[in-house]
């Protein structure tokens, strides 16, 4: 019994579920206690031929951080370091896609300029190229994640706004609206993680990627001399998170058919690294789970949804936000996990003196 | 030789930052930056201009109204700083100003507080301070020469009064109504105005019943996923209050996605504010019933109050500009060929 549970409790992926689970545990405690259906948030139902529910509403709206999760992770393995430039990367490829889409100076049109996958790559490419640049001034020129990713954090927003001309771009047009819809009876941008998830996955584990990124993020020296481009790996992560953080921003753009510089992933990167965070991943690089940052990305979203569901206003939430990620991440430092042990071992000790 | 390097950088560095904070040095720099605006604003009026931000397209229609009224022809020369939405930038762009020395600061402050130094800077300065739109709180009255924008408490009072004569229009008058608020961002004149002025209808109606205040932070995204909370909490919701066009946009697509209506034939009575173009396009589709005008052409006004300090008179310390609203039982057509936004 002891054993088996130490076996729950020892695995990976166990924090990241059990913070998934309390966040849930709330919810259910909550809906009891006033008088609702106890299982209220996990009702699914059809409405107007959509998936409807709560739990629906988390896996959607948390599409975007588990997209930037995902390139997030890579980063932080492979550079002991955050990109912290994801939010307005995904502004200004939300900006690009909108400006291509509606030609420059346009603040609403109904008619697209550009062919929608032109518009959309666009955007997409502009991400990309983002990370490129981010990359090549960690990889190459050596300079701290943090500071070479601050120059696209203040940056992107306002070259955003350039591109747009100082508006809202507004493109409403029915195929744009698409991306952050419906396809069929499920929301599109579920189904755009979901794919980016399955893709990062399968190249992580059926090529040696996933190794190479931990190699080097665990020794960049011995990496290099045991034969593997340690700059050109690092490289390639900021590249994959700059690709993450524009499918990002045409989700977001799309569910709003438009361009708003200011609002597009604000504050987006702190969710990102928050996800790597509560995923079990340390910040300080080297091994990394995915599938730990995909769950912390969801989350941070069902904690948002949950202090709606409780009342909360949406301007204190921050707070509550922030408590609760106190006490998950200090749950998950090294350090408490070093105390529990010790303590769990001397309550064995003392017991197995008892016998004695 | 490496730190050979590093200690030669580093010198030149700190050579390179000691001339840069000396104090001649900053001066010649302001002085040159004053002299290059002074040949440009020859012979006008130097105005300075710091808006909000481009965050909704009744700011940039505002933008708009300031840029046509403060023209050279009219005898202005017009310096604009767009703030990002960040009330930093407007404390940097009020000093830019005061160091470019204009003749007046025209200041749409993003939050209401934190502006007692900045003002005290510009009134030494000397130079006088007209608050548009937005309000600022300060201890002494006299840092601003006025405030020119709208009455916000009075157009939540009318939105109230219009949903009043709506239900009785329809013979709905003192049926139980369901009713939620999107909020502005807490704290801004906007929101506390039109959630003061509609409570203050509310309470003299008691078959109203307010469900819920959350703040959508007057964006399209956040109204949205609010929105979408509230439907999915509220079994039946008969009007949403949306206290900006943006997210009466946001809340519309929630309610769509959901399968509801809204607008003067569906379930949801939609009532918003601002009233843009966008705004005036939902309506005519039926999505919205009504909206609250917030009238964002405030430039010939402030202009007016300029040419009266220009000649020495005193102005009033509140000004509000003329407002009315628009529902979908008028001609929303000619009233739109008739506004520039």
């Amino acid at each position: 019994m002891n054993s088996s549970l130490k076996k729950i409790t020892g695995m990976r992926l166990f924090l990241p579920i059990f913070c998934m689970l309390l966040v849930m545990a709330a919810n259910i405690i909550y809906d009891a206690a006033s008088g609702n259906f106890a299982l209220n948030f996990f009702t699914i139902s059809m409405r107007n031929g959509v998936l409807y529910g709560r739990l629906i509403d988390i896996l959607n709206r948390g599409s975007e951080v588990a997209i930037l999760a995902i390139g997030m992770t890579l980063v932080v393995s492979a550079s002991a370091g955050t990109d912290i430039s994801v939010g307005s990367v995904m502004s200004l490829a939300a900006c690009f896609c909108c400006m291509m889409l509606a030609g420059y100076g346009v603040s609403s049109t109904s008619d697209l300029a550009v062919p929608l996958l032109v518009g959309v790559l666009g955007g997409v490419l502009m991400g990309c190229l983002c990370g490129a640049f981010n990359g090549f001034l960690v990889a190459y020129l050596n300079v701290q994640p943090m500071v070479a990713t601050l120059i696209l954090y203040s940056a992107a927003r306002a070259i955003g706004l350039l591109l747009c001309n100082n508006l809202i771009v507004y493109v409403r047009n029915d195929s744009y609206k698409f991306f952050g819809g419906y396809m069929g009876f499920l929301p599109t941008p579920i189904v755009i993680a979901a794919i980016c998830v399955v893709i990062m996955t399968l190249l992580l584990k059926k090529t040696a990627l996933g190794l190479y990124v931990q190699s080097v993020g665990i020794n960049k020296k011995a990496s290099r001399i045991a034969g593997l481009n340690s700059e050109k790996i690092i490289f390639i992560c900021y590249v994959v998170c700059g690709l993450a953080a524009g499918i990002a921003g045409i989700v977001a753009s799309s569910r709003i058919y438009s361009a708003d510089s200011n609002n597009i992933g604000l504050n987006y990167e702190m969710d990102a690294i928050l996800a790597v965070a509560l995923g079990g991943n340390s910040l300080g690089g080297g091994k990394f789970n995915l599938a730990g940052s995909i769950i912390g990305a969801y989350t941070i979203q069902a904690i948002t949804t949950t202090l709606y569901a409780l009342g909360v206003s949406t301007d204190v939430a921050p707070v509550y936000k922030a408590i609760i990620v106190i006490i998950i991440v200090t749950i998950q430092a090294p350090p408490f996990k070093a105390f529990m042990k010790r303590r769990a071992a001397r309550k064995a000790l003392a017991k197995g003196g008892a016998v004695a | 030789m490496k730190k050979y390097y590093a200690g030669a950088a580093f010198l030149a560095l700190a050579i390179f930052s000691a001339s840069g904070c000396t104090r001649s040095g900053g001066e010649t720099q302001t002085e040159s930056r004053y002299e290059e605006l002074a040949d440009e604003g020859e012979g006008y009026i130097n105005v300075g201009f710091c808006q909000v931000g481009s965050e909704s397209d009744w700011r940039v229609a505002s933008t708009q109204s300031f840029r046509e009224t403060f023209t050279t022809e009219n005898g202005y020369y017009l310096l604009y700083e767009d703030a990002q939405n960040k009330q930093e930038n407007q404390l940097k762009a009020v000093r830019s100003f005061i160091l470019q020395e204009v003749d007046y600061i025209i200041l749409d402050p993003v939050v209401e507080t934190g502006w007692d130094g900045v003002l005290q800077e510009a009134k030494d300065a000397g130079i006088p301070v007209i608050v548009t739109d937005r309000k600022v709180v300060v201890e002494d009255e006299s840092l601003y020469t006025c405030w020119v924008g709208s009455d916000f408490e009075q157009e939540g009072r009318k939105a109230g009064e219009w949903l009043e004569d709506y239900l009785a229009d329809r013979g709905r008058g003192g049926e139980k109504l369901r009713l939620v608020t999107l909020q502005g961002t807490l704290g801004s004149s906007a929101q506390i105005g039109r959630t003061e002025g509609f409570s203050q209808i509310l309470e003299q109606n008691d078959s109203w019943e307010m469900l819920e205040y959350q703040s959508g932070d007057f964006t399209q995204t956040k109204a949205q996923e609010v929105m979408e909370y509230y439907l999915d909490t509220y079994e039946d919701i008969d009007v949403a209050v949306c206290e900006n066009d943006n997210m009466a946009f946001g809340a519309i697509d929630a309610i769509q996605e959901a399968g509801k209506t809204c607008g003067p034939d569906g379930e949801i009575i939609v009532i918003s504010f601002d009233a843009v173009r966008a705004a005036f396009e939902a309506m005519l589709r039926g999505e919205i019933n009504v909206a609250m005008e917030c009238n964002p052409d405030q430039g010939p006004l402030v202009s007016d109050i300029i040419r009266r300090l220009e000649a020495g008179e005193e102005v009033e310390k509140i000004q509000y500009v003329k407002e009315t609203y628009f529902d979908t039982s008028m001609d929303l057509e000619s009233i739109m060929e008739g506004r520039t936004y």
